[in-house]
């Protein structure tokens, strides 16, 4: 073949297969009309307001307040499904057990389970007279109407995210690593905390990074067993749906660009998550 | 010493008992005791109660509100997702990962910012609030802006399982197909589909369970009229803040079968078609 027929290939190629043209723009348009410009809607909002405007907007208590409950729970919650996520993927991948397919198949409950069903489950699960929460309130703990409800839901919401990136990241690793480890004299304990756990370390954070962005965002499950209380359990979302219905769309917007931005981070650390986790491979 | 030999990948006895006791426990205490609670409560005053709250007619409106959603915003978002893995898959253009990033965008925003900002565009304060309002349209706290908010959630469910997926199983196929003088439409149907139809289906599964469940960003375009805009979510949210507890968890409990059959239908398809869904392969 000549030097032309070659440069020619990829874009002959291109060219075999119709309806690029169409797909292609129906795809531009479908997104451009319900999201981009939706949400560039939102962006623009608080322009309104001027820099200033937008700031006195964030910056009262009770939204400051909303914005540390919304993150800062949220980031507790994604620690405590890392751990556990960690040892129910262990659990899953390595051992052997009858029922195994099925507990595996439960992880994915609350993704299945609409987040109106699991606040109203959790709500009166953990209230004063609720099965869990009548036997706290015993030893003086009250979840449910407290900050620490909060917690417990963005728990619940977030658990298959970190389940279920270490899980297939562990299936994958070969068991020579730890062979190799054990066979230098490595308990087991040192060869899972110092050989296994820091090859996981991306898919963990992965997890922990999806669980934390679900948690901030979070909305159903979380208002109905907050109690939402202004200042002390109410979450930021809340707070937008509260603007809203107070017609200050301005207020509701700022409060809705700072949970955009965030929601924009955590993306961003996604990706970089993933090209980091793809160079370590 | 008759010590049984242990193999040094295997865990101890002790670490065994705890990893899994541990991982046991809070599965059970935190996803199963809620969804035996809705069960529980829907029945709590027996059948008849649970039944009647069913069959009201509030109840049944709001059933048929959120099929009707469902079943504008699904096929919508199906045809679009099957369009966006078309284009990304099979041909080769500029800025294509900032596509991809651009459909999961809907994923990582908060399903009140979602309702917002359909609220920001269609509200009275909005962009076209004032002209809207002139010809006597309504898209907000009507159907439309329930569709709309159930799109965006729903937006990527269908492409991000699509467009791996075409993206693995490459152009040589179709290729050939176009070459012997196949249609594009025949390239699609009798090449294409049958290579995607478990994942599609998988994508398909998951759009209408959350579509279905959706409760956040509805709820901010609704308006909350009972019997009218009320969606089964939103609905439980009514019963429930009006103290009628059987009937909130009978409609939660409904929502429930939903959630399980999807899963039970999500587990069938990872297991048999494992081969042949795209999450299987990143997950």
């Amino acid at each position: 073949m000549s030097a032309i027929g070659l440069k020619f290939a990829p874009l002959q190629s291109r060219h075999v297969l119709p309806g690029f043209k169409l797909s292609l723009g129906f795809t531009l348009f479908y997104l451009t009309s319900l999201v981009l410009i939706p949400l560039l809607a939102l962006v623009l909002r608080p322009a309104s307001l001027g820099l200033e405007g937008f700031w006195d907007a964030i910056s009262t208590p009770r939204v400051l307040a909303s914005l540390r409950l919304s993150f800062g729970m949220a980031l507790a919650a994604a620690i405590i499904d890392s751990i556990f996520g960690f040892i129910i993927a262990w659990v899953l991948v390595r051992y052997r057990f009858p029922g195994k397919r099925l507990l595996d198949a439960v992880i994915d409950l609350p993704f299945a389970l609409p987040t109106a069903v699991a606040g109203i489950a959790l709500s009166t699960l953990y209230a004063p007279n609720g099965w869990i929460g009548s036997l706290l309130i015993g030893y003086g703990i009250k979840i449910a109407y407290t900050p620490w409800g909060v917690l417990v839901a963005m728990i619940f919401i977030g658990l298959p995210f970190t389940v279920r990136t270490v899980q297939p990241v562990l299936s994958e690793l070969g068991l020579e690593i730890e062979e190799a480890a054990a066979t230098l004299g490595a308990t087991r304990l040192q060869t899972i905390s110092r050989v296994v756990l820091p090859m996981l370390m991306p898919a963990i954070l992965t997890g922990a990074a999806m669980a934390f962005a679900r948690g901030a965002g979070e909305y159903g499950s979380i208002i109905f067993i907050a109690g939402n209380i202004p200042a002390v359990s109410e979450i930021a979302p809340l707070l937008i749906v509260t603007k809203l219905e107070q017609y200050d769309y301005a207020g509701a917007a700022a409060i809705g660009v700072v949970m955009l931005a965030a929601s924009f981070v955590m993306l961003l650390a996604l990706n970089g998550l993933q090209s980091w986790a793809a160079k370590r491979r | 010493m008759t010590a049984k030999f242990r193999k040094p990948t295997e865990d101890p006895i002790w670490l065994k008992a705890l990893l899994g006791g541990l991982a046991f426990g809070f599965i059970a205490v935190l996803l199963l005791l809620p969804l035996v609670l809705v069960f529980k409560e829907a029945l709590a005053h027996g059948l008849s109660a649970f039944w009647a709250t069913m069959t009201e007619p509030d109840t049944l409106a709001a059933v048929r509100l959120s099929l009707t959603a469902a079943a504008i915003a699904v096929p919508l978002n199906t045809v679009f997702g099957i369009s966006a893995a078309w284009a990304i898959a099979k041909f080769d253009f500029k800025g294509k990962t900032f596509l991809v990033t651009l459909i999961d965008l809907p994923f990582s925003v908060s399903p009140v910012v979602s309702g917002l900002i359909y609220v920001l565009v269609f509200g009275a304060q909005g962009w076209f609030g004032a002209s809207l309002a002139d010809h006597n349209v309504r898209i907000l706290f009507a159907l439309p802006g329930i569709v709309l908010a159930t799109i965006f959630v729903t937006f990527p469910f269908v492409a991000r399982e699509l467009i791996p997926l075409m993206v693995d199983q490459g152009r040589d196929e179709e290729e050939a197909a176009a070459t012997l003088g196949a249609t594009g439409f025949q390239t699609f149907l009798r090449v294409t589909l049958p290579n995607i139809k478990w994942g599609l289906l998988y994508g398909i599964l998951l759009c209408n369970a959350r579509a279905l469940g959706e409760f956040g960003a509805v709820s901010v375009v609704s308006g909350h009229i009972r019997g009218v805009t009320n969606t089964m979510p939103l609905h439980v949210e009514l019963l429930y803040n009006n103290y009628d507890y059987v009937g909130a968890f009978a409609v939660a409990a409904l929502l429930a079968m939903l959630g399980l059959v999807t899963l039970v239908l999500k587990s069938l398809l990872e297991w048999r078609y494992a081969g042949e869904l795209a999450a299987m392969h990143r997950h």
